[in-house]
């Protein structure tokens, strides 16, 4: 994902301009911004000169589908770091998971929300991605062993696939109200329904899961005390700070950091939970 | 509107002058009481600390009098809620004065998730000569003494001690962003996400729900309340706003309940200005009833508008604080400022509303001339009693001199909270950890 500047919050001066405190990526500003701000939409392409000059185009300037998808990259993990030691603010979380919701809405109905081959497994990757991104205590019984490779997967071959991706996109433009066919690539496209019930359930389990295991609030959400999100914290900001990483490599890095960390941690926690409610139960 | 104005810096007498903010001395709220003789502030740390106008004196005319340390306590402290395995910060959200009814002074201040009534009072004598004790406190030897006498009064230095009064705890399941005292001085409400509670001053261990928008399936939930506050003159009225921009009136005569609003205030959305984002920076962050009672003001991420309360369809005004930062949600989502809580205020006589902004800047809009200034608080740009330069903010690529570039601005220097005298032109600015009082200028 572009990274546009860094939050510095020391007192560090530039000379340059006054009291600056940002640093720039030198290559195409504030692209993220302005795209979104216009709202720009996929143009129709037509022809080949067209897809070539996409592809030329991409290089400066992402297409609408890779900055909505890296907005709802970034919300997710948004939500996942609200693992903190303090509780986490509830408006923030509820105005992030309307955009993440709202992301999923406009994808289903453009007919865009593709979900990862599960490898043989039959279960929607997606459903698996949002969940054990955001939920330390389903990824339990899962296995830890999945979070890695479905994540990574998934960044691999995005970064794959970046330009078969276009490809695909523009025929999807085409042929917009008719049901798609599956590309030949890593993404396998579903009926939109489907998709939608999928990640309707997905975003629901974040609530649902922690429902039943503490029937209070969605701050349950974030009950388990896990430092290691704090280690998410300066990685995901000392990620921020390298302008050059592109998209995935801030994904990739992210999830081979967290693997040692967030795993160990979540069970530990999960035990302490049980712990805590054993000792509740037996007095 | 006043463009000439006096500055006057509170950071000789107290707070320390370092060259990084210590967490804890971040200020996190401003309050003027009702004469505005006094002013407190709320930090993250859980102290408060107030400040007392001196005693304008007949031969110095020309210095207004200045807010000196008049207190210092601490509020809060840090609890950890050993059920959830959370801790419970100690930061001051809100503090609200009482109307003063005798000698001492009474506020309110809440963390996340406790109210608590401070009662703080002047002692500027002390009684001398006890028969059973002497002057240090040690018991005589009753054996010892042959007369009696009468304890007399005598000055002493002055001391200002503050008591926690009244403590209201466990009302809140969530955190307390309002509280709001009302006008019969009996009640006071607090909001919290998803409920709002009315207490009575005088009693501790209830409370009573009068809105609670907590959905029944908490995956259904998606609209939270930001801000609450009672009318200023109907002791029935109160208004609430919420995260998705909207502001709902009630009238607790109706029914027990305030789920059902009297009045629903909603702009519709702008189509051409649609984004991802929208929600986000509709999301209103405070709310305020003009002193009259008949307007309220609202802040979102990017305007401020004012509404009439009897037109519920659209705002009567709405003023761009920082426009150009439309252009910068994406980034500013990212690095989480979308989500800062900018407070607003009314300036006493309600023609002038003021707001801060980023790089230390804060906003002053003049309903009746559609004047409006940016002024800047900070150590570097403005010595004291020197008259504030207002700021300009250069979108496009050619800057003239003293402007700044949207991309030079310091996003974490924001200026959240502010707070104006009610009856003259003073004003509180909480930067960081350093708090800015200006004056007028006189003559």
């Amino acid at each position: 994902m572009e990274v546009l500047f860094k939050l510095t919050s020391q007192m560090e001066t530039d000379d340059r301009e006054g009291n600056r405190m940002w640093e720039e990526d030198s290559s195409p500003k504030h692209l993220l911004d302005t795209m979104f701000a216009r709202g720009i939409k996929r143009k129709c392409f037509d022809g080949e000169e067209d897809i070539e000059g996409t592809l030329a185009g991409f290089k400066s300037v992402p297409s609408y589908n890779l900055q909505r998808q890296s907005l709802l990259d970034m919300s997710l993990v948004k939500l996942q770091l609200c693992h903190m030691l303090v509780e986490p603010n509830l408006c923030r979380s509820v105005l992030i998971a309307n955009t993440v919701r709202q992301i999923q809405e406009e994808m289903t109905q453009d007919g865009t929300w593709q979900v990862i081959n599960a490898q043989n497994t039959g279960q929607a990757s997606l459903d698996r991605l949002v969940s054990s991104d955001i939920l330390c205590r389903s990824t339990k019984e899962q296995g830890e062993g999945k979070l890695v490779p479905s994540y990574s997967s998934f960044s691999k071959d995005f970064e794959d696939i970046q330009s078969q991706d276009i490809i695909s996109d523009l025929s999807t433009v085409a042929s917009v109200q008719a049901p798609r066919n599956p590309q030949s690539n890593v993404w396998e496209m579903e009926n939109p329904q489907e998709n939608r019930g999928n990640f309707q359930k997905s975003l629901d389990q974040i609530f649902e899961t922690l429902e039943n295991k503490n029937p209070n609030s969605v701050e349950d959400l974030f009950s388990d005390v896990d430092n290691s999100y704090y280690d998410l914290d300066t990685v995901l900001t000392g990620m921020m700070s390298n302008t050059k990483m592109g998209h995935c490599d801030v994904l990739e890095s992210f999830s081979s950091q967290t693997t040692t960390n967030s795993n160990s941690n979540c069970k530990s926690d999960i035990n302490e939970l049980d712990h805590i409610v054993e000792i509740l139960v037996e007095s | 509107m006043e463009e000439d104005i006096d500055t006057r810096k509170i950071n000789n007498s107290f707070l320390r002058d370092h060259s990084y903010a210590t967490e804890a001395d971040i200020i996190s709220t401003v309050e003027f009481n009702h004469t505005g003789e006094l002013l407190a502030t709320g930090d993250k740390g859980g102290r408060v600390v107030i400040f007392q106008r001196e005693q304008e004196s007949k031969n110095q005319l020309h210095r207004r009098g200045e807010y000196n340390v008049y207190s210092t306590f601490q509020s809060h402290e840090p609890e950890f809620d050993y059920l959830k395995s959370l801790e419970i910060e100690e930061k001051i959200n809100k503090i609200r004065w009482l109307p003063q009814q005798n000698a001492a002074y009474f506020l309110l201040s809440t963390n996340d998730k406790t109210v608590k009534l401070w009662k703080v009072s002047e002692r500027d004598k002390r009684p001398e000569g006890y028969n059973l004790k002497d002057e240090d406190g040690r018991l005589r030897d009753p054996a010892t003494i042959t007369t009696l006498r009468v304890p007399v009064l005598r000055p002493m230095d002055l001391m200002v001690e503050a008591t926690p009064r009244r403590v209201f705890a466990n009302a809140h399941t969530y955190h307390i962003n309002s509280i709001s005292v009302n006008s019969d001085y009996e009640t006071y409400m607090s909001a919290d996400d998803l409920r709002i509670n009315l207490w009575n001053f005088e009693i501790t261990n209830q409370s009573f729900n009068i809105v609670d928008i907590k959905p029944a399936n908490m995956e259904e939930l998606t609209e939270v309340i930001t801000a609450a506050e009672f009318h200023p003159l109907h002791c029935n009225t109160f208004v609430y706003s919420s995260s998705k921009g909207t502001i709902r009136l009630c009238d607790m005569r109706a029914s027990a309940l305030c789920d059902r609003h009297t009045k629903f205030f909603e702009e519709p959305e702008d189509p051409s200005n649609r984004s991802f984002f929208s929600e986000i920076i509709s999301s209103i962050s405070d709310v305020k009833f003009s002193h009259s009672g008949r307007y309220i003001m609202t802040r979102d991420y990017l305007t401020v508008k004012v509404w009439d309360l009897n037109m519920e369809n659209r705002p009567i005004e709405t003023y761009q604080v920082h426009d150009y930062l439309r252009s910068k949600l994406c980034s500013l989502y990212e690095n989480d400022c979308i989500f800062d809580k900018f407070e607003c205020v009314w300036n006493g006589s309600d023609s002038v509303i003021m707001t801060g902004s980023y790089n230390n800047f804060f906003r002053m809009f003049d309903r009746n001339t559609k004047r409006d200034v940016t002024l800047e608080a900070s150590r570097e740009n403005s010595k004291p009693r020197a008259i504030l330069k207002p700021r300009k903010v250069c979108v496009g690529g050619k800057r003239r001199k003293d402007e700044i570039s949207v991309d030079s601005l310091d996003f974490s220097k924001k200026i959240l909270h502010t707070a104006w005298h009610p009856s003259e032109n003073i004003i509180a600015v909480a930067a960081t950890n350093n708090l800015y009082i200006f004056q007028d200028k006189v003559n």
